[in-house]
């Protein structure tokens, strides 16, 4: 439990400084004043445009990782993509990110096939938690379909060793990309922007 | 003493926030300091390290008492910092300190009794840099800094 605990906390951290330096970096891109703190707590719902599959409520711990498995995976063939970038700062930042994701889709990966080889229960769990999170998958690949076929070789090859079968492919959801969200995004910016909204000359 | 020799003398008594005995100098994470002293480059360890803001501010406070607080301090992330960078003294250090230094060893020698009998608990360990490892001789949990 505490290991897990501490890998999730580690795990977001990263993702908390990569978001920082590429939201940093857009600031200064747009020139207009903004830096990475203003770009996350003082826009709303529809000026985000993440995909949807990080905006979803948690579930049990299999659907954590079923995210946080898809989630990497595509990351990192983006990373290693945005590495050998014309624009030496986004590349800067992606070379970090790289190593920083490889470790991500590691123990993503080790859980899908823990819990997907593991006892009926759990393995239960992984599939309906990679069910429910795959309608959000195509969505990740709208601007980048040349990621795909890495994300594929991923999934198939983990997915064999765990000995699942591949996800049940409803329709797919897209939205998120042009601002349009699920209800629940607006939900984690009331909780994540309270306090910036609330004080506006804070400072931590 | 020239006034990049006193920045490169004030950086290294600079301590990491989380591993209170190496240095910024030790851990590698100075890059440059210019040879007229002012201008020092900071390449932070990993993307959401919290410590990187609080090396910052130390770095600025120790500069600007001694005094050398005009030197302009600049982060660099290209290249991205490596555990290669972490000098010979700062592993001595990190060893002493009950944490073994990075190495490309599929198993590190446990720091306490010098075991190479040792196994990973968890990648994830009390801070991004480091795994939780076990010693199987005598038996006491350990930190690893990741190879990174």
């Amino acid at each position: 439990m505490l290991e897990i605990d501490l890998a999730l906390a580690n795990l977001g951290l990263d993702l908390l400084g990569q978001a920082s330096f590429l939201l940093g970096y857009a600031g200064e891109l747009e020139g207009a004043g903004r830096d990475a703190d203003a770009l996350a707590f003082h826009r709303d719902v529809m000026d985000f445009t993440n995909c949807l599959l990080v905006e979803q409520p948690n579930g049990d711990f299999a659907r954590t990782i079923a995210r946080q498995f898809l989630f990497s995976a595509w990351r990192a063939p983006l990373f290693e993509a945005l590495a050998g970038s014309d624009d030496a700062r986004l590349a800067a930042v992606a070379k970090k990110a790289v190593k920083e994701t490889a470790y991500h889709l590691r123990f993503a990966r080790e859980w899908v096939v823990r819990l997907g080889d593991g006892s009926e229960e759990s393995r239960a769990r992984m599939i309906a938690g990679l069910d429910w999170c795959w309608r959000f998958v195509d969505e990740l690949f709208e601007d980048s379909a040349q990621l795909r076929p890495a994300f594929d070789a991923e999934v198939t090859r983990t997915l064999a060793e765990a000995g699942l079968a591949a996800p049940n492919t409803g329709r797919p959801v897209l939205g998120g990309r042009h601002g349009r969200h699920s209800e629940h995004l607006g939900h984690l910016l009331a909780e994540m922007q309270f306090l910036p909204r609330a004080y506006p000359e804070a400072r931590w | 003493m020239t006034r990049a020799d006193r920045v490169r003398a004030l950086l290294s008594e600079v301590l990491d926030p989380e591993i209170p005995v190496v240095s910024v100098i030790d851990l590698g994470i100075v890059r440059q300091i210019s040879a007229d002293g002012r201008e020092v480059a900071i390449t932070p360890t990993y993307s959401g390290c919290p410590a990187t803001a609080a090396i910052e501010t130390a770095v600025r406070a120790a500069l600007s008492a001694a005094g050398l607080g005009q030197t302009r301090l600049t982060i660099r992330l290209d290249p991205p910092w490596t555990t290669d960078w972490i000098t010979e003294e700062g592993r001595a250090k990190l060893h002493a300190y009950g944490i073994a230094p990075p190495s490309p060893a599929a198993r590190p020698s446990c720091p306490r009794c010098g075991s190479s009998d040792t196994v990973e608990v968890s990648a994830f360990g009390s801070t991004p840099c480091k795994a939780l490892w076990r010693c199987l001789t005598c038996a006491e949990p350990f930190d690893r800094f990741k190879c990174h």
